[in-house]
Formats: structure tokens, C-alpha cells, sequence
């Protein structure tokens, strides 16, 4: 038998190929194993297909790492994703990556991962990011979270085409139109003539629908109005800056007689009902990312046909639009630090922040500047090109706002979050209070917050 | 060695009885049993009351970035503010208001349910307590569209009767009295099942006495009714004002605090400063200004009831 002539060398040779063998066939069986699990907490987006486009890339960029990743979609709803956030630094245990919604990064910089490295490398290949998204997601001098493209938007006003024409004497599509120029008019577009148009617009029974109440939206369009006035409530040191200031009191004072062109319930107003108000017919002018056009596409086509969107007005001091981002930060006590960092620097590329932007149909904005070219916005419609100038684009000469800044991060957010732009706004036009015993009234409340730390 | 085997198992069982007796003594121990038995009260109530309470007070004298000690700084910073002042007098109007009138119409309610005979009196109160049971934040937002600011429904049926639009959100003492109305639209039925229960448990040999002493209606309710309910209107009011006391849904819903800060109550303000502005130690300062106010309000009605009771004994 051939087994009895087996040297023992040769059964050492025949076990040693078995072995060599079997591990070679084995091993993709083995490394397709994905050992790590990334688990991913991202916001719930109001685009329904958004969602769909963060699992796409996070499976995409999963499989082709070998990595497991979990995407849990939290929404913003009741403020579900703050308790998430605040759950999971209480506790310190959690997702390795969360979505930041504007402030957070401020908030909890010390509990999130450094991301200078991951950052830099976006900046040399794309550009550098706006300033309000630096302002908001480097601190202290370090990146410590990722500006998102999922969930960040913009808030220029979305006009009523027809309307303004025919009540404020304004074609706002010959202005800015659907390309890189400015057109007839486009350098008269500033508050100054947007007070004009809203006086117009209020008398016709078209009011422009700009809330002034506690919520974001209010908030953000304020803050973009001062910030055009070249008036600021606190500077970079934290340092109080309402008294005697001469920019905020003009700023103050063109707030007040805008308001009387306003609804006269936009005190109450929250973030659906400027959109409410658009989508009925019954407002000429809003200031909201495209989701109004959107939801007027679907429920009153005969009213997104004839809509708009356009830059900010300029004031004094230049022109601002409102911005309100998302960011991606990984926690620091996450035990998948480098994977994490990993996808998000895949998710921050062009082709995929270009999905995510198809995907809300043009909702999303990219961080970088060198970004604001995709081409969903030139194509959306109808009408087509409606929102074309609803990022930021050379010839607008615009830069992104956040209310309350230059102020440090941890006091403007507090200001932010108590709506004390508006309210000191509300106290002179609803309150009847003068101009002065509201100011007083705002700088006891900010050197308040400051003495908080 | 045979005769002390003979004695071996007795000293056994001896040894066994023993260890019987012994767990028979501390089974009979009442004190050690009741003791057993509220263990997993205790562990609920220090985990889910005492422990958050505790920890609240710790965060509270934290700094913003909960890094540092900070003493009493938050309450200090609290007691400077205008809005705080005015969050707590609208808190303590909020829930004092709220309170009076879910009492008031109870009382009516249950009395009026009282009359009706016990076929129809399901079916009435089965309806009456369809508010208490609907998830407040659910039937809120229901009411919020009713006074939506621009398209309430209320105020198109008001203008059916040339009555102007009414500001529900707008104005803040319409604000206000929209949120006490929800309020009270929830918890009425509440009070209503509470002192319908007592009602029925007041012998009617009492009425039928002083009927016979020609006590008149109004009489037969201050001196009869009143009295036999006392404990349950007084127990029935405490807890009804540390739930409104505390109610943090209702405002959210309608009003999220404004217009200008002027109907937020406790609950919501310190959501807004502690979670929304991020100062979680000056948010847990301001829930705590609800627990002296409302233990306050507990001694002085527990004191009553008890002082009620020993009368009666």
C-alpha cells in the first residue's frame, strides 16, 4: 500500500501544504468578516429619500472597508437628537458618530475627537469651508467636528414671482437670474428697498411672512438682518456690547418698522408657519431653504410654478444669509476612532456630498465653497432654475450667517437659544416698550449669560 | 459508641429544629417582613425620586461646563434675571388658575353625573373622561391647530358670528389663557371621577337628616357634602397642582414659551436653558425651584388632612 511506503518526512511536507492550502482558501471567508462595527447616529432627515442616501454610503464605503456600520436616524423632532447628545456625554457610551445639530460642537468639544487631520486633508482638496461653519465647528483652534452636507441648509428668501412683480414693481427673476450674473436691479436689493416692497406686499394683502418668535427660523433671518447692519450684541472676547451701540439700535430701530409690514400673529410663528404661509398663497416673500418650494411642488403646484429664490438683501455692512449647519463629530470615547474618521472623510468627498444633495433634491449644502456648483440646482424646477442661487455663489457676494456670532460659542448659544434677538425686537413692537428700555433689558440678560461661564 | 449513636440524630434534629426556630423568630419579626416587602418600593423610589433629586442638586451647583464647583453662583445669576421672575409668576398663575378651575368644574360635573341614574350615568361618564385619556401632548397639538395663529379654526367659527379674530398665540393673556384652557380641558376629568367617587360614598342617611331639619340645597352642600369630601378635595388638589405645576408638554405644544418668554412655567424654561441652550446646571437650578414650593404646598394640605382626621376619631 502506498501508505506504508509514507517516509515520515513526507507526511510532514503533505500536513505542511495541507496547512498552506487550507488557509489560503479559507482567508477570504475569513477577512470578509467585518471585525469592526461603526454604529452611526445621523439626523432624521425631512427629505424622506435623504436617509436613503446616508445608508447608501455608509454600506458602500462599509463593504469596500471591511467594517460593519450601524445607522441609527434620530430625529429633531422634540429635540430628540439634543437628549441623544446629552444622553450619551452623561453617560460617555453610545454612537461612535453623531450628528451635531449648529451649537453642539461648541458645547461638547471637550468630549469629541480632534479632526484637524481629516479636515486638512478636505481643505487641500476642496477648498476651505465657509466662515460661519469654521466659526461654529473649530474651536479653540481645533476642528472638532466635520461641517455635514446631510441635514445643512441655507435660508434666502424664497419670493412669490408674480406677486412681487405686480404689488412691489420687482422682477426678482430678472434680478438674480438662473446663472452667474447679476441682473437689472440686483444691486438695489437691499433692506432698503426690501422695507419698500414689504409695505407694498402688506397693503396688496401679501404680506411677507418672516416670523419673529423664539424658533430657528426667526432667529437665523433676524440675526442675517443685524449682522447686514453691522450689529453685533457681544464680541469674539464675550465682552457686552449693547450699550451705546449705535449699529444695533439702527438695526434694532429697522427691525421695528419692518414688523409693521409683517402678520400681525408672527409673534407665535414657528418654523412651518412662514412655509404654511407661502404654500397658501397668502405671503409673497419667505426666507426658508427649498423644503417650502418642495412641499408647494407636491401640494399647490400652481403656487411652487411661481416661486423663486434669491439672496438675502444687503444691508450697511454687506449681505448675509442665513445658515444653519449640521456636523458630523466623532465622540472621545469611542473605541473605532480611526474607521470613523475614515467615513467621514468618504462622506465629506465631492461625489458623495453630490449625493446626498441630489438625493433632498437640492435641500443639502455643502460646506465648501468650491462645492456650491452641483448641478441639481440649475435643474430643480419647475419653474427650472428656481433654485439656482439657493447656495452661496460668487456674484451674490453674500456670506453665511449664525445668529449671535461673533460672540463665543458658548454664550451665543445661550442667546441663540432664548430667541433674545427677536425678543428685543417684540419687546419695543409688541411690548411698547422704548428702544432703550429694551436694550437695557438685552444687556441684562447677556451680561447675565456671560457671568453664567 | 452504640448508645451515642442512638443519641446522634436526636442532636441532629435538635440542630435542625434550631435553625427552624430560628427562621420561624425572624419570619415572625413584623418590623423585618414590612421591611423585606417595601424593598422594591424603596429601590424604585431612591432610584427613579431621591437619586435624580440628589443628583439635580449636585448638578445645580456645578459650573456651565459641569468642570467646576460653583457654589450657589446659578441660583444668584436666577434670582438677577427679569425672565426667571417671570416664569415663576407665571408658573404659580399657571398652575394656582389651572387648578381652580379643573376643581370647580369636577365638583359641577361630578354632581351633575351624581343626579343622572346609574344607565345613563356610564355612558356620560365614559365620554366626560375621553380628555383624561387622550395623550396630552396628542390632544395639544389637536388644540394648537384650533388656534393655529394663521388659520385657527376657532376664530373662523367666531367670524361665522362676526365675532373679530381672536390672537390665541399671539397675545400673551390669550397665550396664557389658551394653555390654562387645555390644561383644564385634560384634567377636569380627573377631578370629576375623583369627587364622583366621594360623592357616592357619603351616606344618604345624612342628606335625608337634614332634609328632615329643612336645610335648604345650598346648606345640605356646605354642611354635608363639603365635609365628607374635605380629605378628597384636599388630597385631589395637591396632587393635580404638582402634576400642572410641573406640566411641561402643554406649552411646548401651543406656545414654546412665547410670545417674549411670556408663558413658559418652570418645566419649560429649564428645558430651554438646560438642554436647548446647554447650561444643564442652570436648567437643574431652575426645576429645583419647584420642589420647596411644592412641599410647601404638601405640609400645609397633608397637615390638614391629618389634623381632619384625628377630629373625626
Amino acid at each position: 500500500m502506498a501508505f506504508d511506503r509514507m517516509t515520515r518526512r513526507d507526511v510532514l511536507r503533505a500536513s505542511a501544504l495541507a496547512t498552506v492550502a487550507g488557509g489560503t482558501l479559507a482567508a477570504p471567508a475569513v477577512h470578509a468578516q467585518p471585525t469592526t462595527t461603526l454604529r452611526c447616529g445621523f439626523w432624521d432627515h425631512w427629505v424622506p429619500a435623504g436617509n436613503g442616501a446616508m445608508r447608501e454610503l455608509c454600506a458602500e464605503w462599509g463593504e469596500r472597508n471591511r467594517v460593519n456600520v450601524q445607522v441609527d436616524f434620530i430625529t429633531s423632532v422634540g429635540n430628540q437628537n439634543l437628549l441623544t447628545i446629552a444622553a450619551q456625554a452623561q453617560s460617555r457610551s453610545g454612537h461612535d458618530i453623531l450628528s451635531f445639530p449648529t451649537w453642539e460642537p461648541a458645547a461638547k468639544y471637550d468630549m469629541l475627537e480632534p479632526l484637524d487631520d481629516v479636515m486638512g486633508r478636505l481643505t487641500a482638496k476642496y477648498g476651505p469651508v465657509n466662515a460661519a461653519a469654521e466659526y461654529l465647528g473649530k474651536i479653540r483652534g481645533k476642528w472638532v467636528a466635520i461641517p455635514a452636507v446631510s441635514g445643512t441648509q441655507m435660508k434666502p428668501a424664497c419670493v412669490r414671482f408674480d406677486l412681487m412683480e405686480q404689488h412691489a414693481g420687482i422682477d426678482i427673476r430678472a434680478m438674480w437670474p438662473a446663472n452667474d450674473t447679476r441682473g437689472p436691479g440686483a444691486d438695489t436689493w437691499n433692506w432698503d428697498t426690501f422695507l419698500t416692497a414689504a409695505e407694498k406686499c402688506h397693503a396688496a394683502g401679501v404680506p411677507f411672512g418672516m416670523p419673529m418668535g423664539s424658533f430657528t427660523d426667526a432667529v437665523d433671518t433676524v440675526g442675517a438682518i443685524m449682522a447686514s447692519f453691522g450689529a453685533t450684541m457681544m464680541d469674539r472676547e464675550g465682552k457686552v456690547t449693547v450699550q451705546g451701540n449705535a449699529k444695533l439700535k439702527t438695526a434694532v430701530e429697522y427691525l421695528v418698522k419692518l414688523s409693521r409690514f409683517l402678520p400681525n400673529d408672527v409673534w407665535a410663528w414657528d418654523d412651518g408657519a412662514n412655509n404654511r404661509a407661502l404654500i397658501s398663497g397668502r405671503s409673497a416673500l419667505i426666507f426658508n431653504p427649498p423644503s417650502a418650494w418642495a412641499v408647494a411642488k407636491r401640494d399647490a403646484p400652481q403656487v411652487a410654478e411661481k416661486c423663486w429664490t434669491v439672496p438675502v438683501p444687503a444691508g450697511p455692512e454687506g449681505r448675509f444669509t442665513p445658515y444653519l449647519p449640521y456636523f458630523w463629530g466623532i465622540w472621545s470615547f469611542s473605541r473605532n476612532k480611526g474607521p470613523a474618521k475614515q467615513l467621514l472623510e468618504f462622506l465629506s468627498e465631492r461625489t458623495s456630498a453630490e449625493k446626498q444633495t441630489n438625493t433632498s433634491n437640492g435641500y443639502d449644502i455643502p460646506p465648501f465653497v468650491s462645492m456650491n456648483n452641483f448641478e441639481v440646482w440649475a435643474k430643480e424646477g419647475p419653474p427650472v432654475g428656481t433654485v439656482y442661487n439657493y447656495p452661496l455663489r460668487a456674484h451674490h457676494n453674500a456670506t453665511a450667517s449664525i445668529a449671535m456670532a461673533p460672540a463665543p460659542a458658548e454664550f451665543a448659544v445661550q442667546a441663540y437659544q432664548q430667541a433674545l434677538n427677536t425678543k428685543v425686537v417684540a419687546r419695543i413692537a409688541q411690548g411698547g416698550e422704548t428702544i432703550d428700555q429694551s436694550l437695557d433689558w438685552l444687556h441684562r440678560e447677556l451680561t447675565n449669560i456671560v457671568r453664567g461661564g | 459508641m452504640v448508645a451515642d449513636g442512638s443519641h446522634a440524630p436526636g442532636g441532629m434534629a435538635s440542630r435542625s429544629r434550631g435553625r427552624a426556630n430560628a427562621m420561624q423568630r425572624f419570619a415572625r419579626r413584623r418590623s423585618t417582613v414590612a421591611f423585606l416587602m417595601t424593598v422594591p418600593l424603596l429601590a424604585i423610589i431612591i432610584g427613579l425620586v431621591a437619586y435624580p433629586a440628589a443628583y439635580a442638586i449636585y448638578l445645580s451647583t456645578l459650573n456651565r461646563r459641569m468642570t467646576a464647583f460653583a457654589g450657589t453662583l446659578n441660583f444668584e445669576l436666577l434670582f438677577e434675571s427679569d425672565t426667571f421672575w417671570m416664569v415663576a409668576f407665571q408658573s404659580c398663575f399657571f398652575a394656582i388658575t389651572a387648578v381652580v378651575l379643573k376643581a370647580s368644574i369636577g365638583f359641577w360635573l361630578a354632581h351633575m353625573l351624581h343626579h343622572i341614574p346609574d344607565k345613563g350615568q356610564r355612558k356620560w361618564r365614559g365620554m366626560l373622561l375621553v380628555p383624561w385619556v387622550i395623550p396630552p401632548a396628542l390632544s395639544t397639538l389637536g388644540w394648537w391647530w384650533m388656534f393655529d395663529p394663521s388659520y385657527s379654526s376657532i376664530n373662523w367659527l367666531l367670524a361665522v358670528i362676526s365675532v373679530p379674530e381672536v390672537p390665541w398665540l399671539g397675545h400673551h393673556w390669550w397665550a396664557r389663557i389658551a394653555i390654562i384652557m387645555v390644561n383644564v380641558w385634560i384634567g377636569a376629568p380627573f377631578f370629576m371621577i375623583m369627587y364622583l367617587a366621594a360623592l357616592k360614598s357619603v351616606p344618604e342617611q345624612l342628606y335625608e337628616a337634614a332634609m328632615i331639619d329643612g336645610a335648604s340645597s345650598f346648606q345640605r352642600l356646605r354642611y354635608v357634602t363639603l365635609p365628607m369630601m374635605a380629605n378628597i378635595i384636599s388630597i385631589t388638589v395637591l396632587f393635580s397642582l404638582i402634576v400642572t405645576f410641573a406640566n411641561y408638554d402643554i406649552v411646548r405644544v401651543l406656545t414654546n414659551g412665547g410670545p417674549r418668554d411670556l408663558t413658559h412655567v418652570f418645566a419649560s424654561y429649564a428645558f430651554q436653558v438646560g438642554i436647548l441652550s446647554g447650561n444643564i446646571p442652570r436648567g437643574a437650578a431652575v426645576s429645583l425651584f419647584m420642589f420647596p414650593i411644592l412641599a410647601l404646598c404638601a405640609f400645609f394640605v397633608l397637615r390638614s388632612v391629618t389634623r381632619r382626621n384625628k377630629e373625626q376619631m
